[in-house]
């Protein structure tokens, strides 16, 4: 009964899916089809959750739902709300589509089914991150253990590409300048409530950066939701108000040294005659530097994501307010 | 015994004004009565649903956190609904009231507010 609730709810959770997206296609009016992308998110987060991969649904919901969500709708405070019809129907186009769906299709045809215990993965790679994750790493999340240590090379690379993200936003748009406004809108509902709001949002994303190591969390999630306390701040007393707490230009470096502390971690290591990003040479006990190592790097990650996240609002929004 | 009898019951009420908060959101007929059907399931259903769950776990760290979710949505979701009115009384979204005695009314002051507008 159990087992077939589970496929009840995945079935119609797919469904959702495919639903959306066409919606999201077939609509005209962006605005709407940006509050579709959400609503997507937040089901394919939900389907994460329902095959028990808490910490991509938290990713998911942080980011996906979330960051994405704002981006877009200070992207369309850019460009409008109303797409331009023209709706040319290619045929060729039809054909490569089709083509490129085919063969996706086919492909997914070699793929162990899901949860096969036979699967490759299940049975050399699982297993032994698992086992080790205990001995060698001792924390309770082996998620964590895996994408910040056993696949640290991953991370670090995503860490990257975040950061190179936040720079090429820069460069093509610039921070922008907003000066507060002289008397701001009177809003008091909005201020009484956002205040202790904000103060609770900090906090759970300081919780959620250092409870990666016990339960879903990390660095990735914690920046995001940091960022979006002083987006909301933004969004509620006005923006040059948000940049004089936390300057555009201090950003830049935020991200870089997130991404420095995460390389200059691995550099320890590698000083000690150790690869690069083995955490046992940052202690003399190998546990207790896997745990160092660990905190380090969500560290890292979680400065340049947030750093990274709140450049490019800054980045989207700054435009507007100049034109 | 009880317990998980008041637990069914909260999760059921919850489902219920989930669905009526859809019903509302997909049937009324202008922004500010949609808001009023949506704000339902938050303020409403949401709570009910987290009861019925807290009923159900019993008294551990989860249930704590989960009255947590409660009073945050219980202060939100007021509030959200509160800036999406304002926010569409600022951009000029007009309620429709077109019922029997208010259609006459209703004609005189839009004309009045275009009047206003267009000098």
């Amino acid at each position: 009964m159990i087992e077939n609730l589970h496929l009840i709810i995945d079935v119609c959770l797919l469904a959702f899916l495919v639903l959306i997206a066409f919606a999201a296609i077939k609509i005209t009016n962006l605005f709407v089809a940006t509050m579709l992308f959400g609503i997507f998110s937040f089901v394919a987060a939900l389907l994460f959750l329902d095959l028990d991969a808490v910490d991509v649904a938290f990713t998911e919901a942080a980011v996906g739902a979330g960051f994405s969500t704002v981006l877009m709708l200070s992207a369309l405070r850019l460009t409008g709300a109303i797409e331009n019809a023209k709706h040319r129907h290619s045929l060729l186009g039809l054909f490569i589509v089709g083509l490129t769906g085919a063969a996706l299709i086919y492909g997914v045809t070699d793929f162990p089914n899901m949860g096969d215990a036979n699967a490759p993965v299940q049975l050399h790679l699982a297993p032994e991150f698992i086992a080790l994750t205990q001995e060698k790493i001792d924390i309770p999340n082996v998620v964590t253990a895996v994408l910040a240590s056993f696949r640290g090379y991953d991370t670090f690379g995503e860490t990257v590409v975040i950061f190179s993200a936040g720079v090429a936003v820069l460069l093509l748009l610039g921070s922008g300048h907003v000066e507060p406004k002289r008397e701001p809108e009177q809003n008091m509902v909005l201020w009484i409530v956002v205040k202790p709001f904000i103060a609770l949002i900090l906090i759970f994303g300081l919780y959620v950066q250092f409870h990666g190591d016990f339960g879903a969390g990390g660095g990735f999630q914690a920046g995001v939701i940091f960022a979006s306390g002083f987006i909301l701040y933004a969004l509620v007393f006005g923006e040059g108000y948000a940049r004089k707490v936390v300057p555009a230009s201090i950003l830049p470096r935020f991200a870089a040294l997130g991404v420095l502390i995460y390389g200059v971690t691995g550099l320890v290591s590698l000083l000690s005659n150790k690869p690069f990003l083995d955490y046992n040479a940052l202690s003399s006990n190998p546990v207790s530097g896997q745990h160092m190592g660990i905190l380090l790097v969500e560290a890292g990650v979680g400065l340049a994501v947030f750093s990274t996240v709140l450049l490019i609002f800054y980045s989207f929004s700054g435009v507007n307010h100049n034109e | 015994m009880i317990i998980s009898l008041l637990s069914d019951i909260c999760l059921l009420l919850g489902g219920i004004f989930t669905l009526t908060g859809a019903i509302g959101l997909l049937r009324l007929p202008d922004f500010y009565s949609r808001l009023h059907g949506a704000s339902v399931t938050e303020s409403l259903a949401a709570p009910l649903l987290i009861v019925g769950i807290m009923l159900d776990t019993g008294l551990t760290l989860d249930s704590a956190k989960l009255v947590l979710i409660i009073v945050i949505m219980v202060v939100s979701n007021p509030t959200i609904t509160h800036a999406l009115c304002r926010a569409a009384a600022h951009s000029g979204v007009t309620p429709k009231m077109e019922t029997k005695n208010t259609k006459e009314k209703q004609s005189q002051s839009e004309t009045e507010i275009s009047g206003k507008e267009s000098k």
